[in-house]
């Protein structure tokens, strides 16, 4: 048995304590350990999104990060993006558009989405494409992906007082 | 998008939030990958370094050494099975065939081929274990395309293979399972009436399905002999028949539980892990969860074959197709059966021909065993046909919509393999595609073109099951079989609201396991909101039935007296007098208890779906790099049920197409290694690739559906790489035969063409 790294870390709000083996990555840490399954893997080696997370307010693929690396920091994932009060924006636009099909890729483009728009609020749609160029999707083409983030970024701005 | 809507209809035709939409966004969806399990154990598998390889001894004692090893199975640990063969979908399987891809006994046919597996008690202690097994092989040269395996002496890789030549076996042994014809009239005569002929050679590239979810099979064999299995399939029925035939069980023994599907376009029907798990789980009495990585996907499942075509194709000055004729050359990979003869029914479909032929040959060659993908078959001939006639519009000066309007199918015509139409809407895609404001829109600047083409697809139906009950609150539970890929729960659910009339939201759709629903056949060729619509169609109307009767009970007049219309039951003699759908379901306990609905049908006369495809394009001459920069997408779905999700099967479709065309490609080296087994290397398109996808919905509706669906999903991948070659045609004037038609191609044709000019 290989020795365990104790990790401390806040993931959606809530301080999280786990064991870890020094090998293990913040993917594994939050599907295995931490049964938090809704972030996905597609690839393991940061080439499809599918694990995107926003670590310390940066995106990320969860794959290519060790979880001994989240000691102290902040990690959000899917499942901490709708609130008591409903879903965010992005989930109620993505819902709304039509923006998924199978659905393995959306938690990852809801992250992406969500880092863009906590960076820019009004975004372009090439700028759009940009901050999603990182996340495949093999099954909508984009087209609705894409409009999904431009339609909850206007959602937002009609919310914000 | 435009759309030509229905009447006398409330909920087909609108867009209510998907049922699933919740758990999928949130993120508490279950995917095959997700589940968890008490005392769960991982598992991996070892596959083969070679191409090609016989071996000759497998020692597995180091690994199970290992700590944390429970359990390791070869090819061994699979019981004898006798000969079958089976019906995969959209493609047929042999049993035994399938039984050396699960685990290979004598010989590795491919890179990636799997030869053992270890359940441990993390993946990382599996995949340690795999490095300590030894296998030796005796390395043999491999056969890497149709070429190569049909040279005269080539390396065999099925020793006992003979080709079925025109239905006749031959006596020597063969890399060429099977070569079968297809024939109309007299085509030497109508090449002889042409004005004009053209004559190509096309080659295209093995491709993956590149769904986003690996595979993954979680397997519980009981002490009791019942073998439970969690995956991702496309049919968990299908899976069922599978795995009960290669573990020698019977029928009922197994059950398949279907997990969310992360994506499968054909590529997850056929079995991989699901008897590797259930033997790890049977070693070790513990349940085992085996999932691939991405390289495992590329080089251990199926890919759709490389096909090499040979066409030629004759027409007259006023237009019409005299004589034509293909032959299709198919990589099946280490089996025999590639998506050929689908390919070969699907080639001239789009055209009433006089006179044609056609020639399918199944190559076996070391790659992974071809699977179906998106209208399997299809896409590869229409690139050559298609491709072909715009060419020979150029030569006789016609407008290449024109030129479909002159020689497209309609009802009574007959394709080259022999059924008859009925009525369809070929010519009604290709009307409203030469209306679209994109058609006559101006190019805008250099170095770019426009390319249209069309395509075919048969739409399929099958054996489908649904259950319906009502709940006192007017809402309506329904189980069905139809693994949802794609929005079909919404699809399907819409369908027996519209019976029932009550809102789509009122349904509550469950996909449900082998033993908790009636057989229902796999969600592929395009068949659910056909098959499992009209299941579900079948299925309210016996709720309907019945809830007629308890309303004529309630107010004691003879059932005659009562009707329904859009959820509301009334008596004919007095209007006033009446209840809603919700009223009726609030009472049922109390007036002779519960009402449930079933129906299970086998759907005949699925509706063939026909596309056109726009496309402009820039190429970039510095580095032969082609962006699209405009795409229009038209196509027949009979009746779009829930618009949303046609169009996005219709933009996803022309995403996997477009990548087709320009950028995806098994990359081989002399080895018959592929040297691009990731995402990052197998490029597929990203957001930053495609433009917005607009979409033209056409309704021709289907008659034998009651709300005229057809299908939808798979007749989207067919002309996108021949619309890109013929608009990278009319950007830089050079017709690329290759697919893809990446920048290194393209390039290397515009140098070709600039030495040939100088
Ligand atoms: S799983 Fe991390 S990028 Fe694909
Ligand atoms: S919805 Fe299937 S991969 Fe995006």
């Amino acid at each position: 048995m290989l020795e365990r790294l104790r990790v401390q870390t806040l993931v959606n709000g809530e301080e999280i304590e786990f064991l870890c083996e020094p090998r293990q990555s913040l993917l594994e840490a939050l599907r295995d350990i931490l049964k938090l399954t809704g972030t996905k893997e597609g690839c393991n080696d940061g080439n499809c999104g599918a694990c995107s997370v926003i670590l310390n307010g940066r995106l990320v693929d969860s794959c290519l990060v060790l979880a001994a690396e989240v000691q102290g920091a902040t990690v959000e994932t899917v499942e901490g993006l709708a609130g008591p009060t409903g879903l965010h924006p992005l989930q109620q636009s993505f819902l709304e558009q039509a923006a998924l099909q199978c659905g393995i890729c959306t938690p990852g483009f809801l992250m992406a989405a969500k880092a863009l728009l906590d960076r820019e609020p009004h975004p372009s749609e090439a700028r759009v494409r940009l901050w999603l160029a990182g996340n495949l999707c093999r099954c909508t083409g984009y087209d609705k992906i894409v409009r999904a983030v431009l339609d909850a970024a206007d959602k937002m701005e009609v919310a914000r007082p | 998008m435009t759309s030509v809507s229905g009447k006398g209809v409330q909920v087909v035709g609108t867009r209510p939030i998907r049922h699933d939409g919740m758990d999928k966004v949130t993120g508490r969806a279950l995917y095959g990958a997700d589940i968890q399990l008490p005392g769960l154990l991982y598992g991996k598998v070892l596959r083969s370094p070679h191409a090609h390889a016989r071996i000759k001894s497998i020692d597995t004692s180091r690994a199970e050494a290992l700590p944390g090893v429970r359990a390791i199975i070869t090819a061994q640990d699979m019981p004898d099975i006798t000969e079958r063969i089976g019906e995969l979908g959209e493609t047929m399987y042999n049993l035994s065939y399938l039984k050396e891809n699960v685990l290979a006994s004598r010989k590795v046919l491919y890179k990636g081929h799997a030869v053992a597996a270890v359940a441990a008690t993390s993946p990382h202690i599996a995949e340690e274990a795999l490095a300590l097994i030894r296998v030796e092989y005796e390395p043999l040269p491999p056969v890497m395309n149709v070429k190569e395996a049909m040279t005269k002496g080539a390396p065999l890789l099925h020793e006992d293979l003979v080709t079925d030549e025109l239905g006749k076996n031959g006596t020597q042994p063969s890399n060429v399972a099977k070569h079968f014809r297809f024939q109309k009239g007299d085509v030497e005569k109508g090449f002889q009436q042409a004005d004009v002929i053209v004559e190509r050679e096309l080659q295209t590239a093995t491709v993956h399905q590149g769904y986003l979810e690996p595979q993954n099979a979680t397997a519980l064999w009981g002490a009791d002999g019942n073998v439970t299995v969690w995956c991702s399939t496309q049919g968990a029925f299908m899976t069922r028949e599978q795995v009960y035939q290669l573990l020698d069980l019977s029928e009922a023994k197994v059950k398949v539980v279907p997990m969310e599907i992360g994506g499968g376009f054909g590529g997850k029907i056929s079995a991989y892990l699901e008897p590797v798990a259930a033997l790890l789980s049977r070693k070790t009495g513990r349940p085992v969860k085996v999932v691939m990585s991405r390289s495992e996907v590329f080089e251990g499942t199926g890919p759709t074959p490389a096909a090499h075509i040979k066409v030629k194709m004759g027409a007259n000055r006023a237009g019409r197709i005299t004589g034509a004729e293909i032959s299709l050359y198919y990589e099946a990979g280490a089996f025999p059966g590639s998506a050929v003869q689908a390919g070969a029914m699907c080639a001239f479909a789009c055209y009433n021909l006089e006179n044609a032929q056609v020639d399918g040959y199944d190559v076996v060659v070391n790659k992974p065993k071809s699977a179906a993908y998106r209208a399997p078959g299809a896409t590869q001939a229409a690139l050559a046909v298609e491709t072909v006639i715009d060419e020979l519009c150029e030569r006789i000066g016609m407008d290449p919509l024109e030129f479909r309007l002159v020689n497209g199918v309609k009802e009574g015509d007959r394709r080259v393999d022999g059924p008859a139409y009925r009525r369809i809407g070929y010519l009604e895609v290709v009307k409203a595609t030469r209306e679209h404001p994109h058609y006559s829109a101006p190019l805008g600047g250099p170095n770019r073109g426009r390319g249209v083409a069309t395509g075919f697809w048969f739409n399929a139906g099958g054996p489908s099951s649904c259950y319906l009950s009502v709940n006192a609150d007017g809402t309506v539970g329904m189980v069905e079989g139809s693994t949802d890929i794609g929005g079909s729960r919404v699809a399907v659910a819409m369908q027996a609201a519209e019976v029932l009339g009550i809102p789509a939201e009122a349904v509550k759709p469950v996909v449900a396991d082998t033993d908790s629903v009636g057989y229902t056949s796999v969600t592929g060729g395009s068949s659910v909101a056909f098959k499992t619509g009209l299941a579900a169609y079948e299925a309210a109307q016996d709720v309907k039935r019945q809830m007629v009767e308890r309303a004529a009970r309630i107010w004691e007049k003879p059932v005659e007296e009562v009707e329904s219309a859009n959820g509301v039951f009334h008596l004919k003699s007095d209007p006033e007098l009446k209840m809603t759908f919700k009223d009726l379901a609030a009472r049922l306990l109390t007036t002779g208890g519960p009402i449930t609905g079933r129906a299970s049908v086998n759907a005949r006369g699925a509706g063939p779906g026909f596309a056109a495809h726009i496309v402009d394009v820039e190429v970039d001459p510095e580095t032969g790099k082609t962006q699209v920069l405009r795409y229009t997408t038209v196509q027949d779905v009979g009746r779009a049920i829930h618009p949303s999700y046609v169009e996005g099967q219709m933009q996803g479709g022309a995403a996997q197409g477009v990548g087709w065309a320009l950028n995806e490609e098994y990359v081989y080296n002399k080895q018959g290694d592929m040297t691009n087994s990731t995402f990052l290397d197998y490029r597929m398109p990203t957001s930053l690739d495609l433009p917005m996808i607009d979409t033209v919905i056409v309704e021709v509706p289907n008659p034998t559906h009651p709300y005229g669906v057809r299908g939808v999903g798979e007749v989207p991948i067919v002309p996108p790489p021949a619309a890109i070659a013929n608009a990278i045609y009319g950007a830089i004037g050079i017709r690329m035969t290759t697919l893809p038609m990446s920048p290194g191609k393209v390039l290397e044709a515009l140098q070709a063409k600039g030495k040939r000019q100088r």
